[in-house]
């Protein structure tokens, strides 16, 4: 067959196929689709399904082995012990300050981009914003980690104000400085964007029918952008509740992805690991699903 | 509201089908329930190298005159041109990440690893690396005491059941570093990081890993004798939470953990420890006054050893490279970048020779001190608590009664909290 197909281009075979598919745009569809919706399914949805078949498995103290039989042990251990809930606490607490601060900081940013800055201006502010995405991450917390030594620039600045010294060095200070940093240009950028869609004429309009500033600002310009703060946040929350390398570099406290990280690798303790992975994505669900409300992903 | 409730559903329900699937194509995968380990694979021949190694390696291990200020130090490129294997070399910043690295891929894609003790037990008893035969390597026969297959009895972290699984590298202490200006008298106890009342307090360090939890258990050998501990990685229920409590006393002492070696070196430096477990390479690179202190109670130490994959996909090159990595002018060159003594006896005398050239005369003496892990000392080794991973089975007749890493991982989270 092979071998005629191979002589006979117009072979009955390859013209049958294409003739059904030209009828058939259903069968074109799902041809096309079929490699990366396979691709999405095996990989992503069958390791991420993979990864929580694990929380239900469970160590065998005796061997050190998993055991792949049902079992909720994993989760009486999270349940049982404070420490989980202390770290759970601390990371969904830090990673909310971080949220919230990245708000506050990009809102009035993004307000002189997006509305008051000549182009010129804009551009500089934007690339100031964006440039150190381009900086290894490591780096920039390396960065921090240095500023934040006793003996560094934050301390001295903070000395010149004649306050005293302020060490902030491993602490949670440190970990939610760092992180306000680091995820600020996710929570500005999409803020910017939904501040630069915000039509002029209704903010006209606002004032011209004799509403102050703050009036417009609350009944026009916050519910407009809403969803671009909403947006934004999601970046900020979920990546600081993902992290593991910021606390374990400049903070002295674990996060839920330090435990995780310390369960797999010699302790092998993978099914640990997986029941503790549940808690940030139950907690992103809620998120999400309260994010959606806010119309965050009309947004994105 | 009531169509998400059932995509819950469906969704969980599809988890315990997964579960449960997974489940019964392997019912107990393993074999090394209680009886000995037997090796998944011995190495006993070298054949012709195949031009390519991957290792994995603490970083300092593998050096090739590249990194900055080690100009002097390249034992790849002589290797690299003998046996025309080039060198890739990946760092690992922890026991656990080499461990993790070792099994990619199940274990087909590096060769080798530098492996410390508190991972080579796991190593060994998951099968990921192979045994070899010592004989492949004429300098076996120089290999200081406590570590020689021969006779020493300082192995378990890499002799099990008679098999030799790789070949020794370097070893240290884990000593106590202290600020000589902050603290004086000199420290002759561990109590300075454990007890309370420590003039310490609030600027003690200590290792950000569940293996130091046997710097605690050593403590309390002495301390208190009434809880039986006989070997500080053989720890039964009992004595796993006297350790813990002890750790979690410290930590209200503690103003930070030190996971990489820069870590410490940083907090010594801006002042913000001034005693904890250290490692020769911490105390020479540490930029301010401080010494080592060799506590009455005894230290743990590590051991290192090149471990070959039992998988492994260059074998010959890497065990060219374990043979290169017994030599005594290797070894001596590495003494001096890491910090550390070299298991080969010979290796003392050329790290003199080697440190002579490189910082003029009077520098060799210094190999005979703890900056150099008393280079050669052999009561000095056999007095040192070595890592290995604790494993349920404590090696002696209390059975499958201790407690194994994953346990000891849990308490380390308790501990740090």
């Amino acid at each position: 067959m092979a071998a005629i197909a191979e002589h006979q281009p117009r072979d009955d075979a390859s013209s049958r196929a294409s003739a059904y598919l030209f009828r058939h745009p259903r069968g074109r569809l799902a041809l096309t689709l079929s490699a990366p919706l396979t691709w999405f399914l095996v990989v992503y949805i069958g390791s991420l399904l993979f990864l929580l078949a694990n929380a239900f498995w469970s160590l065998d103290v005796l061997t050190s082995e998993v055991v792949r039989g049902f079992s909720l042990d994993n989760f009486q251990t999270l349940w049982e012990n404070d420490v989980y809930r202390t770290i759970t606490i601390r990371t969904v607490g830090i990673a909310a300050a971080v949220t919230i601060t990245d708000v506050f900081l990009s809102f009035p940013l993004a307000y002189y981009a997006a509305r008051l800055a000549s182009p010129r201006a804009r551009n500089a502010v934007l690339v100031a914003v964006v440039l150190p995405l381009w900086a290894n991450y490591l780096v920039r917390i390396f960065a921090w980690k240095i500023m934040l030594t006793p003996n560094g620039f934050v301390n001295w600045l903070f000395e010149l104000t004649g306050l005293g010294s302020l060490q902030l060095g491993r602490s949670n200070w440190a970990v939610w400085l760092t992180f306000v940093y680091v995820w600020l240009p996710f929570t500005l950028l999409p803020i910017y964007a939904a501040l630069e869609r915000l039509p002029t004429p209704l903010l006209e309009a606002s004032s011209d029918l004799g509403a102050k500033d703050s009036r417009t600002f609350w009944k026009i310009t916050f519910p407009l952008i809403l969803p671009g703060i909403a947006a934004g946040s999601i970046f900020a929350f979920s990546l600081t509740l993902g992290d593991y390398i910021t606390p374990e570099i400049v903070g002295n406290t674990q996060f839920i992805g330090n435990v995780i990280y310390d369960n797999v690798g010699v302790a092998g303790n993978t099914p640990l690991a997986a029941a503790f992975a549940l808690v940030p994505i139950v907690i992103m669900a809620v998120y999400l699903f309260g994010a959606k409300r806010l119309g965050a992903f009309d947004a994105l | 509201m009531k169509g998400a409730f059932r995509t819950w559903l469906v969704a969980l329900a599809a988890l315990a089908v997964v579960a449960a699937a997974c489940g019964e194509d392997e019912g107990s995968g393993g074999g090394a329930t209680g009886g000995g380990i037997e090796p998944s694979k011995t190495y006993t021949s070298i054949g012709e190298p195949e031009g390519e190694l991957n290792l994995i390696a603490w970083i300092g291990y593998v050096e090739d005159g590249t990194t900055e200020g080690g100009e002097a130090y390249d034992w790849v490129t002589p290797f690299e041109d003998d046996t025309g294997c080039n060198v890739n070399v990946t760092y690992g910043d922890t026991s656990d990440e080499m461990v993790t690295l070792m099994r990619q891929g199940g274990g087909t894609e590096y060769d080798g690893v530098s492996a410390s003790g508190d991972a080579t037990n796991r190593l060994i008893a998951a099968g990921d690396v192979g045994a070899i035969d010592p004989t492949l390597f004429p300098e076996f026969t120089n290999v200081i005491g406590p570590l020689n297959p021969d006779g020493g009895t300082n192995t378990a972290h890499y002799v099990v059941d008679g098999n030799v699984y790789g070949t020794p590298y370097m070893y240290g202490p884990n000593f106590l570093m202290y600020n000589t200006e902050e603290i004086s008298p000199a420290p002759t106890s561990w109590d300075i990081v454990f007890e309370s009342d420590s003039p310490a307090a609030g600027s003690v360090t200590a290792y950000n890993s569940p293996i130091y939890i046997a710097d605690a258990a050593m403590y309390l050998m002495t301390h208190n004798p009434d809880l039986n501990i006989t070997d500080p990685y053989e720890l039964t229920q009992d004595q796993l939470d006297a350790a813990v409590e002890l750790l979690k006393q410290q930590n209200g002492m503690i103003s930070g953990y030190w996971a990489l070696a820069t870590d410490e070196i940083d907090g010594f430096v801006d002042g913000s420890m001034t005693a904890g477990t250290a490692w020769p390479y911490n105390l020479r690179f540490t930029d301010a006054p401080v010494d080592a202190a060799l506590p009455t109670e005894g230290m743990t130490g590590w051991a290192d050893t090149w471990m070959i994959s039992a998988n492994a996909p260059h074998p010959n090159c890497m065990l060219k490279w374990m043979d290169w990595t017994m030599q005594p002018e290797v070894q001596a060159e590495v003494s001096d970048w890491y910090g550390a003594a070299g298991s080969n006896v010979d290796s003392c005398q050329a790290t003199k020779d080697f440190v002579q050239e490189l910082y003029g005369k009077g520098a060799a003496a210094d190999v005979d001190t703890i900056r150099y892990g008393f280079c050669g000392d052999a009561d000095f080794l056999q007095s040192l608590y070595l890592w290995k991973t604790p494993l349920p089975d404590c090696g002696d007749d209390r059975g499958q009664t201790c407690t194994d890493y994953s346990e000891w991982t849990q308490k380390w989270t308790e501990i740090v909290g």
